[in-house]
């Protein structure tokens, strides 16, 4: 059977309270892993090893976490997503919300992608 | 000198499982200060015996190409303490495995007995998520490692 949004948003929460020891209360759906919750980035490779535990499910290398993408000069120019960067970051996340970063393409700016909604839309298209 | 906090591999099951021991003595100078007048062995390099223990482990499964770094202390949970004269037991089994790191589980026992948890996540830092570079020599599993591992019959 497949799992509601609202079971889904529970085991992220459960999750991300393991992997980053942070409060239940903090993992809101708009919360940013890097900015909010405190990942670094070594705690991305944790987050996805829980993920695929706790759902049963496989999360290839840089589905979940886009990884190939900053050091592609075609992608990125003077620290900003070019046109072409956004295009491909876009088709390769579709599980994020890009209404922000559009306007400031900074790749500084690319870990507020990471938000727990971003998470649990991912894994919603996992289990559905 | 080579910091090594295991003596011995028991069981090693490749991609699985390790079971390893380790001796405390008072020849040990750590001990010495840790405390002085009531040794005991400090947490943190039980954490490192262990470490040892399930990054061999880890390592092996790629035939020891890649650099396994220990990235992060999951759980370490103690509920003793080991002095000389104890033997420490530490069984690591692989949770999982990929291209860029493994998570494991573990046991810790003195003289036999349960005495902590330790569960660890290690990156092959070659393939890192920051695409950070590293020197291309193995400096964690070195030519002189590698024989040492030959002698436990944990390589090949």
């Amino acid at each position: 059977m497949a799992m509601s949004r609202e079971e889904i948003f529970e085991n992220v929460r459960e999750t991300l309270v393991d992997a980053l020891a942070v409060e239940p209360d903090e993992v809101t759906e708009d919360a940013t892993l890097t900015g909010d919750l405190g990942a670094e980035s070594i705690d991305f490779l944790d987050i996805v090893f829980r993920l695929e535990k706790s759902f049963n499910i496989k999360i290839p290398r840089g589905e979940l976490f886009p990884d190939d993408l900053l050091n592609n000069p075609e992608y990125v120019e003077n620290g900003k997503f070019t046109s072409q960067g956004l295009e491909r970051i876009k088709g390769a996340m579709p599980h994020a919300d890009f209404t922000d970063f559009e306007n400031d393409p900074d790749v500084n700016k690319m870990t507020d992608l990471f938000t727990v909604k971003t998470l649990i839309n991912y894994i919603e298209s996992k289990v559905a | 000198m080579r910091w090594i906090w295991i003596d011995k591999f028991l069981e090693f099951e490749s991609g699985k499982r390790a079971v390893a021991i380790k001796n405390l003595t008072l020849a040990e100078e750590h001990l010495h200060d840790h405390f002085p007048g009531y040794p005991v062995m400090p947490p943190c390099l039980i954490i490192e015996g262990m470490a040892q223990t399930a990054g061999i482990l880890v390592g092996e499964v790629r035939d020891f190409q890649e650099k396994v770094i220990l990235a992060k202390v999951k759980r370490a949970t103690f509920d003793g303490i080991a002095r000389p004269g104890q033997q420490l037991r530490y069984e690591a089994d692989v949770e999982s495995i990929t291209d860029q790191g493994a998570t494991t589980t573990g046991k810790v026992l003195v003289d036999g007995e349960p005495m902590g948890v330790i569960d660890l996540m290690f990156s092959h830092i070659d393939h890192n998520v920051s695409g950070l570079d590293f020197p291309e020599e193995n400096f964690v599993f070195t030519e002189e490692f590698k024989s040492l591992l030959r002698t436990y019959h944990a390589a090949r």
